[in-house]
Order: structure tokens, then C-alpha cells, then sequence
């Protein structure tokens, strides 16, 4: 029976038979549509990438005021694009890995102290320079500036001094660090000629397509680079577009239309919709990205554990996934990590509980409502989730007022900003990184104002271990100690929900980032 | 004939400058009474003291607001409208694009609107109080009375989604040809033209029926001649002020009121562009976008004014 599935998965995979024939006859044969499916796309890609065409991608996340200098990525478009034109150091491969990109091989002092990143030889700039150990070191020293304004300014700085000799780069850093690869996966790190310190926003890199177009806001273009390293792997269309469509309904009218080949940040709320479209594809990956509601632990009346821990009993996680995610999503357990985090261990799950709820919130002698400040941009659906926590925090004798903040502005004046509001993580590649940004008594974004010195020596030692049975221990008790006692109240991590329209091939599910980690438009084809 | 028209058409530009003027200040003014300043905003989270002080010097925001104020009018009269706070790029580079994309989509939507709006109260007029008259109503009325967002939705579902004539988005770009770039913006010009034509066809309809009462009027219809005739001849030329006015109101909303259908269209537009720099905080930006709208403005009012100016004997020759 496979021996018939797998020869005709090759037909269709030639285009001998159709996907929908294919189907037919593998249900006949009595094999789920998943596994048929799966049997299919592992056809496809042994068929091997077509060449050729345009591919579109429409994408959330993109602003006239985008500028091609990879140190001031922030938003979804940027970050797509510059993983069209530039190349990394290193990345993180789809299962979770790390793969060398421009290092050829990447090693450390025993202490975790001293790195060595070895360049690989024959990769190229699209202005036809070799990409030397000196471009690389001096990418590393500008994002190190504080001039550069580099979104990957904090890692950065703890990179004492940067050296150049022969092949590799040496690089020292202040404190031991075990992580430093996952850390030079930045999205932000990538490798410009000389650093890109002539012309930041030059758009040269070595990456598999060349910036032809680069209309900030509107539309982003890349013409297929000949000389990439890596040319049977990636950029298998001749060109590739990004066209910035914010308005979701639109976005999802490109794809229907066929003006695009995929699209990002698919709302919840119509995927069920979207599905049934013929030729639409929904790729949903689940990833370390989760919706907040953030206390300060140093402001009143947060500052009394006993109301925190009352509030992160009184979230009915289970109906906010069902009704706000529609089950796009995992259950989260108030610490920031997930399964798609190296070194996770697994805590057990914090339910609602409005017994002791009460118990704790009586316990804590707050008095009167507590303010919660929400806003739709905060995650899509956060008005409808705060109302949700109103509803059930009620039922625990604890009265939460709601107030909604303008988007506009949100992220100046209200996060970070205000003691009790909803917001969101994308979240980082290593618990360390997710950590440091977030939990650090001295990280500029937390939110949480967690400061615990004790907390913070945990941090620093489980950077500089080694030894990973040891780390994970750390990490353990790091995890049940912002479970139990941080301000961060975590109903659940999202789901990346992404779509492409017919005939698009290729994808590779990423944990990482929406998009095939960015690379969607390279890794993917269109089927003939 | 010729001086009182000249000097009435000078004193509109002259009032029309004037009242250029007096806008720039009010943006200035607002821009500056808005909570933080440029410095804060440029450097956001990282601010520390020393650095904001850096800034404002660098940016001259020490200065008095009235110097400033005569620096950024003086830079604005000689083309230069300064630096997006956001991106670092020059602004009126910037702008002219987008300028251009939105007065190409205002263009070719008034094209269709205009005559079509004229055309339809004359025939409204013509077929007055009849199931014409009343059938034409009701749909211009509808389609101004849903929001445009909705209009523009549904032509989305309809010509984008199923059956495909046109794209759902209006992605254009320099060296585009003309016959892709009027199929791209088919659709929103077809929205716009949904939003304006029933003003200006009730216009049309309430201008000319107001002459029709009149006593010439009676005249022609007793000397003969045909309904249309009349209409043509006598009552569209005494109404035609009216209508300019109302047609000159509407071009201005084509240019500086189309934000949501150029959203909705990912029509790269001046609104869109407004849009982002707003959220943003990237004040040079709106002021320059500001002070573009408020022109537009006031320049199609003038010409709505000096149009009817001429148009009109009585204002032509003042006793």
C-alpha cells in the first residue's frame, strides 16, 4: 500500500496527477488526509524547488518610517526583508538548532569567556567584495555603539573587546556567556560590508536576493543574487515581494485575489473562515511568543504578593484560550517559556481557582477595585481578554476596573509605564536572552519591575554553566520563582498563524519567528 | 468689465495667502502645545538627561517658539520642509510621491464623479419627482450614507475576491504603466466616487430646481421650447455657482479626506503617510503634511470662489 502512495505522491509531485486525485486515492486506501498530506509535501520537496517567478508575500508590520538599516529593525517587515538581502552570522535552524551561516565553525574557551568565530571563505556581498573577517567584526562593533541605536544594543554590550586574526574573530566578553551564538542569531546582526559603517542603510548584504525595490511602508523588492553561497538552498524565485498590507481584512482579500502568495498575523477569529477558501493553506506553528497582563512589583498595591498571586489565580486560562485564541495557542503557567525554548522543564500548570482567589486577595488587605489598563494593540483580542479576567476575577470576590487606552501612544505612555496593563512578548531564542531583556533588576524593559538580586546572581550563573544538566536546574528554579512570586500574570502563549495561497511549496515549519523564521519567501517556490 | 474682476480675484488670493498664514500658526501653535517634545520622542526609552539637553541644542529647540516658528515658515517657503524625526529622510522628497499618488486617485475618481454627478441631477431634474428622479436619489443617498470602509469592503469581495477583475490591494510605483496603475486603482476611485457623488448630484438637483421656479424660465417652457432645452440653456448656466462650490468641496475631500479608503486600499497616499508619522510622533512631519491639506484647501476654495465669481453677472458687475 505506501509503495502506491509513494508512487503516486511522485506523480503529483511531477505534476502528473492532481493534489485533490492524489487525496482521493490515498482515502481510498484508507490513510488520513494528514498523513496523505505530509506524505505529499515530503514528495514535493524530494521533487526538488522549482526554479523561476515572482513570489508576493502581503505582510503586517511596515511603516513609511522603515529605514534598510538592520540596527533600527523593529517591526514585522523590516525583519522579513532583511532576511531576504543579509545574511547572519549564524541562525537557528527549524529544529532548533544552530546553524552556521558566515561562521564556518564558532568556538569557546572553556570558560565561556573567549569565543572564536571562524569566516567562511567564498561568500559574497551583492557589491561583489568577499565577506571577510574584518566586516564581520566591525557589524559586531556597530551594533555595539550606542550611536547605532541597535535593537541588539543589550547583548552587545556585554562584548568587551572584538579582534580580528586572519580568518576569525575573537571576541571577549565581560562575563562568561554560554549562550553568545543564540545571542549572534539577532536578527539585527546582519553582516554589512565594513560593518555597514560608510552607509548603514546601504541595503547590501550577502544574503540570497539583492534589494532592487525599497519603498518604505508601501513595498520592499529583491531581484534573485547569482552569487549566493547557498544557492540550492535558498531564493528559489527569480524575484520576491514584500507589500506592506496592515489592514488585516485586506490583507486577507490580497491573498484571496491571488495579488499575494502568503500572508502573516492571520486573526484567530477567521482562520476557521480562511481555511475553507480553496487553494489557501493555513501554516500555524506554535512558538515562544505569549499575551501578558503585567504587574509592578514595586507599586502599590502589587507590591503585596498576596494580590498578585490572588490576580494570577483569578484568570480563567482555559475559556481566555477557547474564546480569544480560538485554541491557537498553549496554556501559559505565568513564567515567560515554553516548549520552544532549549533547557525547558516542565512546572506544573496553574489553574483558576476562585477559592483561592479569595483567600489570598482577603489575606493581602487590598481593598476596592484594582485598575487594569487595556487596548487593542496591546495582542489582538486584549479588550475581549481583559473582560474576560474582569468576569472571572468577579467570581473570586475581586473587582478589576477596566480602563481602555488609546492605541496610539500605548507603548510610550501605558507599558511599561503604568503598574497593571495587558501586553504582549514576542519572545527571544534562549531563556537567558528572554530573561535578561525582561527579568534583570537593570533590563530597561521590565515590565514587571522585578528586581531580586537573588534572582539576578541565577541569571548570571546559569549564563556561565556549562554543563547542561546543571543549567536546567537553574533555569527550573529561576521559572517557579517568577511563577510564584514576579508580577507577570500569563494566560497563554500564541500561535504564529500564517497562510499561503495555491501552488506555494516549500514551507518549513519554524518555531522561531512567523514566516519560516523570515525565510519563508527565500526557502518557498511556486509549483508549476 | 475687466478691473473689478481683477481686483476681486486679487483680494480672494490675497485673503486666501492670509488665511494661509493664519493656519500655519494654529499648526505650529498645536504642535507645540501637544505633552513631550521632539527630543523626548526621538530618543524615547534611552533618554537620559544629558542626552535630551544635547538634542535640543543640536535641534534648537531652546530657542523661542516664535524664531522657531519663523524658521520653519521660512524653510517652507523655499521648499525645504525639514527632516522626518523617524527616518532621517528629507521630507519633501518624501511627500512629493505620495503628493502625487493621492491627486493621480483624486484625479481619476473626480474625472468619473463630476460628470457623473452633473449628469445625474440633470436627468433628476429632468424626470423631476417622477420614479427616476426618486430611484436616483435613493441610491446616491445610499451609497453616501454607508460608511466608506463598507463601500469599499464590498467592492473588495465583489471585483477582488470573486470574480477577480481587479486586485484588492492598490499597490502603485514610479514606472508603473498607466493601464496597471488605473486598473490598481480602480476600486478605491470607484469607493470615492461612491462617497461624493450624492452631494454634489443633490447639489446639482436642489441648484437648478431653485432656478426653475424662476420667471425666465416660465418664459422658455411657454416659448416652446423642450424640457432639456430649458434645463441646457437657461437653468444650468444661473445655477452653475452653486455647483462649482459644491464640486470644489468634494475635489478638496478627495485629497485630504481619503485616509481610510487609502488604507483599506493599501493605496500609498498621503494619508497613509500622515498616518504613520502621527503615530510616531514625528512632528515635522505632520506640520508639513498639515500645512499641504490646509493649501489644497484653501486653494480649491478660492478657485470655487473666483469661479463663481465669474460665473455670476451680478457679483461680476457689483453696483
Amino acid at each position: 500500500m505506501s509503495n502506491e502512495l509513494d508512487y503516486l505522491s511522485r506523480r503529483v509531485a511531477a505534476g502528473k496527477l492532481s493534489r485533490r486525485d492524489f487525496l482521493g486515492r490515498a482515502a481510498a486506501l484508507g490513510v488520513t488526509a494528514t498523513f496523505a498530506n505530509s506524505l505529499l509535501s515530503s514528495a514535493v520537496r524530494a521533487a526538488g524547488p522549482v526554479k523561476g517567478g515572482t513570489l508576493k508575500a502581503g505582510l503586517v508590520g511596515g511603516e513609511s518610517t522603515n529605514s534598510l538599516d538592520p540596527a533600527l529593525f523593529m517591526t514585522q517587515v523590516p525583519f522579513a526583508f532583511g532576511k531576504m538581502w543579509g545574511e547572519l552570522i549564524v541562525e537557528l535552524s527549524p529544529d532548533g538548532k544552530l546553524e552556521n551561516r558566515i561562521a564556518e565553525e564558532i568556538g569557546s574557551s572553556d570558560d565561556a569567556k573567549v569565543w572564536t568565530l571562524k569566516i567562511r571563505d567564498g561568500i559574497e556581498f551583492h557589491n561583489g567584495k568577499t565577506v571577510t573577517a574584518e566586516d564581520v567584526a566591525a557589524t559586531l562593533e556597530r551594533h555595539s555603539d550606542e550611536k547605532s541605536k541597535s535593537g541588539a544594543l543589550g547583548y552587545m554590550k556585554g562584548i568587551d573587546t572584538i579582534k580580528v586574526n586572519g580568518k576569525e574573530v575573537v571576541l571577549t566578553l565581560k562575563e562568561p556567556n554560554a549562550d553568545l551564538p543564540y545571542l549572534l542569531s539577532d536578527y539585527h546582526l546582519i553582516v554589512q560590508p565594513n560593518g555597514g559603517k560608510d552607509k548603514a542603510d546601504a541595503g547590501i548584504g550577502a544574503g540570497p536576493y539583492k534589494v532592487k525595490v525599497n519603498e518604505p511602508g508601501v513595498r520592499h523588492g529583491g531581484e534573485r543574487f547569482a552569487n549566493y553561497w547557498q544557492g540550492d538552498k535558498m531564493g528559489h524565485a527569480d524575484q520576491i515581494e514584500i507589500i506592506v498590507i496592515n489592514d488585516a481584512t485586506a490583507r486577507t482579500a490580497a491573498l484571496q485575489g491571488g495579488q499575494v502568495n502568503m500572508i502573516n498575523r492571520v486573526e484567530p477569529k477567521i482562520v476557521d473562515l480562511i481555511k475553507r477558501v480553496p487553494g489557501v493553506t493555513i501554516r500555524n506553528h506554535s512558538g515562544p511568543g505569549h499575551y501578558v497582563f503585567i504587574m509592578h512589583c514595586n507599586t502599590a498595591p502589587f507590591d503585596n504578593n498576596d494580590l498578585r498571586m490572588a490576580l494570577k489565580l483569578a484568570i480563567d486560562r482555559e475559556e481566555m484560550l477557547k474564546k480569544v485564541l480560538r485554541g491557537y495557542g498553549s496554556l501559559g503557567n505565568d513564567f515567560p517559556i515554553n516548549a520552544s525554548y532549549p533547557l525547558f522543564t516542565e512546572i506544573e500548570q496553574r489553574k483558576y481557582d476562585p477559592d483561592k482567589a479569595k483567600f489570598h486577595y482577603k489575606k493581602s488587605g487590598h481593598d476596592g477595585p484594582v485598575l487594569l489598563r487595556t487596548s487593542d494593540v496591546a495582542f489582538p483580542g486584549a479588550v475581549d481578554a481583559s473582560q474576560l479576567f474582569q468576569q472571572s476575577a468577579a467570581k473570586a470576590g475581586i473587582k478589576i476596573e477596566l480602563k481602555r487606552e488609546p492605541g496610539d501612544g500605548y507603548w510610550n505612555e501605558v507599558w511599561n509605564k503604568q503598574p497593571f496593563c495587558a501586553s504582549y512578548w514576542g519572545g527571544r531564542s534562549t531563556q537567558d536572552q528572554m530573561y535578561s531583556t525582561a527579568y534583570l533588576s537593570t533590563a530597561d524593559w521590565n515590565d514587571t519591575r522585578f528586581k531580586r538580586p537573588d534572582f539576578d546572581k541565577m541569571v548570571l550563573a546559569a549564563r556561565a554553566e556549562l554543563d547542561e544538566a546543571k543549567r536546567k536546574a537553574i533555569y527550573h528554579d529561576m521559572a517557579v520563582m517568577v511563577r510564584d512570586e514576579g508580577g507577570l500574570i500569563l494566560p497563554m502563549f500564541n500561535q504564529f498563524i500564517d497562510a499561503t495561497g495555491p501552488k506555494v511549496a516549500g514551507w518549513v515549519e519554524d518555531p522561531h519567528q512567523e514566516l519560516c523564521n523570515g525565510y519563508a519567501l527565500a526557502k518557498c517556490w511556486l509549483e508549476a | 468689465m475687466s478691473s473689478p474682476i481683477v481686483k476681486l480675484v486679487a483680494q480672494r488670493i490675497a485673503l486666501g495667502i492670509l488665511l494661509l498664514l493664519a493656519v500655519s500658526v494654529l499648526i505650529f501653535a498645536g504642535t507645540q502645545i501637544l505633552p513631550g517634545d521632539v527630543a523626548q520622542a526621538i530618543l524615547g526609552q534611552s533618554a537620559t538627561p544629558e542626552s535630551l539637553a544635547n538634542l535640543r541644542e543640536q535641534l534648537g529647540l531652546n530657542q523661542p517658539a516664535y524664531i522657531r516658528y519663523f524658521h520653519w515658515l521660512g524653510g517652507v517657503l523655499t521648499g525645504d520642509l525639514g527632516t522626518a524625526m523617524s527616518s532621517g529622510q528629507d521630507i519633501a522628497t518624501s511627500i512629493k510621491e505620495r503628493l502625487w499618488n493621492t491627486l493621480f486617485l483624486a484625479f481619476w475618481a473626480a474625472i468619473v464623479a463630476i460628470p457623473l454627478a452633473i449628469t445625474l441631477g440633470l436627468i433628476a431634474v429632468r424626470y423631476r419627482n417622477g420614479w427616476v428622479d426618486k430611484l436616483i436619489s435613493g441610491v446616491a443617498l445610499a451609497s453616501t450614507s454607508f460608511p466608506e470602509f463598507f463601500i469599499g469592503y464590498l467592492l473588495v469581495f465583489y471585483f477582488a475576491v470573486q470574480h477577480q477583475w481587479f486586485p484588492a490591494i492598490s499597490t502603485v510605483y514610479d514606472g508603473m504603466p498607466l493601464g496597471e496603475r488605473l486598473q490598481a486603482i480602480a476600486l478605491p476611485a470607484a469607493a470615492l466616487t461612491l462617497v461624493v457623488l450624492a452631494h454634489m448630484m443633490r447639489m446639482t438637483r436642489a441648484a437648478i430646481l431653485n432656478v426653475m421656479q424662476s420667471a425666465y424660465v416660465e418664459t422658455a417652457e411657454l416659448k416652446g421650447l423642450s424640457a432639456a432645452a430649458v434645463i441646457r440653456k437657461h437653468a444650468f448656466p444661473n445655477a452653475i455657482a452653486p455647483i462649482i462650490n459644491v464640486v470644489m468641496l468634494n475635489l478638496a475631500y478627495l485629497v485630504v479626506g481619503v485616509v481610510v479608503v487609502e488604507v483599506i486600499f493599501v493605496y500609498p497616499g498621503m494619508g497613509q503617510y500622515l498616518v504613520d508619522h502621527v503615530t510616531k510622533r514625528d512632528v515635522p512631519v505632520v506640520q508639513a503634511v498639515g500645512l499641504i491639506f490646509a493649501a489644497v484647501y484653501i486653494t480649491l476654495n478660492i478657485i470655487a470662489d473666483i469661479a463663481a465669481i465669474v460665473a455670476n453677472p451680478r457679483l461680476r458687475h457689483p453696483k
